[in-house]
């Protein structure tokens, strides 16, 4: 595990902040589109790509980079501004979000938009893709003559990571995958789950409940870990642990906030899918703006 | 068709390192197993997870490897579709479904095995291509096509020992329509087991003095568009013949392209729209619409209903 320091984790929150009041715009230019999940899962997205992740916005189908398979595609405005300011593509083209001829689907589409690898939007896909993603990447690092030679082989496999919201593990696919991931023993595989404890028509335990949802995780064989998942420090520690495990599949359960970062929108199912008015879009921009600066201090 | 199937499979994966296989706990179906025996780490046993099996193929597709994802076509074109339209037709994994015991094939089975609409499903689907191998030769001329092809594929497979009709000349290729007779009054269009029950028509026609031309139809998408047209102007009547719900299927298709380039009479042989029941499968083929007679009289219809007139029949 690696010593993540203070400044690091201070640009990362910044860099999360910024990507919400970046969201904020898209969703209110558009006057459509999700918020919520995609506020709570912004130091997820930003810890990822902006630390953890091998990979290269140059050439974005680079063989031997880690996949991040964004699962819960609703809340993909904020997918869009981490990839734009990672540099898979400039960052003006996030105005034309949800616009007709827009490479910036209403839903995450691999074939338009640079980085993207799967599409995404109805629930449930990203553990059982990603179980074949993970299984090819290792096939692959185990054919090459070097690995087969060197015992430190498996630290040639690339990653792959997924990024679920809590309301999407409802659906059974995603527990088919999990069994599949268990069965094949997937160290190489991470879920990052953004338990905002909110889904479309109200809380995930009225919906459906899943606590208790470690235990449960465990239960069927992964390596588990619980965190807050709007602290940066905890993300990327949670990370580099899960890449210590490689007899099994790794899950991160960060707990976080949907909405987070705007007062009146937190905890509230309403923010799921709904754009603000100009009233509502001026309020959250000052409350945006007043959090980014406690880390500016 | 079950061990051509297994032995196609077996030497593609000798030909091809990238290929792979997906069950969902049907091996000793499909005779997959063989290719489980020969390549142990190329085979995946997902369980009884039809919607995993998809979603694992299209994992191994979008990293470069040629996944061959098994389980019975009802599961596909039912349980698994969104799967398949999200990922394989929309997101453009070229994911290779191989489909069991589709039609009335499993007939002991029942209906709920039964599967009699797959081919209207997938054919709706943008980007999907729809195979029906007639025979085992057909199926192992097929496969190392399906696995270079470049999208997804949605091939059927038939659970029992179906007719042998092709020798080693069979080269059929995707998309390519295959005149196996020749005729000047009708053509019968046919696919999978119907090809063999068309040909058996068309011989029983030709001794009433009613010459049927046959066409093999083994892509029911893309469709050979021009093969159906130069049929219904040499001809000026068709028929399809499938092991399939006369709704959306190959008769659905070959018709939309008569609306649009040649409208000549046409007559669709297949199962009404219904559930079908459990039974033997050459009885359950003649009590639901596709015996030798069925398609006799259907192309007796076509013929009677030919006007004659070439400015009539607007060809």
């Amino acid at each position: 595990m690696h010593y993540h320091g203070e400044s690091l984790i201070r640009d990362l929150s910044m860099k999360a902040q910024t990507f919400r009041i970046d969201v904020l715009n898209m969703v209110y230019r558009a006057q459509t589109g999700h918020l919520g999940g995609a506020f709570s899962v912004a130091e997820i997205l930003t810890g990822l790509y902006f630390h953890h992740l091998k990979l290269d916005p140059e050439r974005p189908e680079m063989p031997e980079r880690d996949r991040l398979l964004f699962s819960k595609g609703h809340a993909c405005a904020m997918l869009y501004a981490v990839l734009a300011y990672r540099g898979f593509f400039a960052s003006e083209e996030l105005a034309s979000f949800r616009q007709f001829e827009s490479r910036l689907q209403g839903h995450p589409d691999p074939n338009k938009t640079p980085g993207i690898e799967i599409a995404a939007g109805p629930l449930g896909h990203g553990i059982a893709i990603g179980v074949g993603v993970a299984l090819s990447l290792r096939m692959r690092a185990a054919a090459k003559p070097s690995a087969r030679d060197a015992p430190s082989a498996r630290a040639t496999v690339a990653k792959v990571y997924t990024v679920l919201g809590d309301g999407e593990i409802n659906a059974g696919v995603i527990w088919e995958g999990i069994m599949s991931a268990a069965k094949f023993k997937l160290g190489n595989l991470t879920a990052i789950l953004d338990y905002n404890g909110i889904q479309q028509t109200g809380s995930t335990a009225e919906a459906m409940p899943t606590e208790p949802i470690a235990e449960k995780w465990e239960a069927f064989g992964w390596h588990v870990q619980e965190i807050h998942g709007h602290n940066v420090g905890e993300v990327l520690d949670a990370l580099d642990r899960a890449d210590e495990v490689h007899a099994r599949p790794s899950v991160i359960i960060a707990r976080t906030t949907k909405g987070k970062g705007v007062s009146f929108m937190e905890y509230d199912h309403r923010w799921h899918g709904q754009p603000p008015s100009t009233e509502e879009y001026e309020a959250a921009l000052v409350e945006l703006r007043e959090g980014l600066k406690q880390w500016q201090e | 068709m079950r061990k051509a199937h297994g032995e196609a499979l077996v030497s593609l994966g000798r030909e091809n390192p990238k290929v792979v296989v997906l069950s969902a706990d049907v091996s000793n179906s499909d005779h997959s197993y063989m290719f489980a025996e020969a390549f142990p780490e190329r085979f995946f046993n997902v369980g009884i997870a039809e919607q995993a099996l998809v979603d694992i193929s299209v994992g191994f597709a979008i990293s470069g490897m040629v996944p061959f994802a098994h389980t019975f076509a009802a599961f596909f074109a039912t349980r698994a579709l969104e799967m398949v339209r999200t990922h394989a037709c929309y997101g453009g994994a070229r994911i290779k479904m191989m489909a069991a015991y589709a039609g009335i094939s499993d007939s002991f089975d029942g209906p709920t095995h039964h599967c009699i609409i797959d081919l209207a499903v997938m054919r709706s689907l943008p980007n999907m291509t729809v195979l029906v191998p007639s025979d085992p030769r057909s199926l192992m001329r097929f496969l190392p096509q399906i696995a270079s092809w470049d999208g997804p594929v949605y091939c059927r497979l038939n659970r029992n020992e179906v007719p042998v009709l092709f020798d080693d000349s069979y080269h059929p290729e995707i998309g390519r329509a295959i005149p196996l007779r020749d005729g000047a009054d009708v053509t019968l269009i046919a696919c999978g087991i119907t090809v063999s029950r068309a040909l058996q028509a068309a011989e029983r026609l030709a001794a009433q003095g009613i010459q049927a031309g046959v066409l093999e139809m083994h892509t029911i998408k893309p469709l050979d568009v021009d093969a159906v047209v130069g049929a219904a102007e040499t001809t000026g009547a068709l028929v399809t013949v499938e092991e399939h719900s006369v709704v959306g299927g190959l008769g659905a298709a070959v018709a939309e392209v008569l609306c649009d380039r040649a409208l000549v009479p046409l007559r669709r042989v297949g199962i009404q729209d219904r559930f079908t029941n459990t039974g033997p499968y050459d009885t359950l083929l003649d009590r639901y619409g596709l015996a030798v007679e069925d398609i006799t009289a259907a192309a007796e219809s076509a013929v009677r209903t030919k006007t004659g007139s070439s400015t009539e029949r607007r060809v």
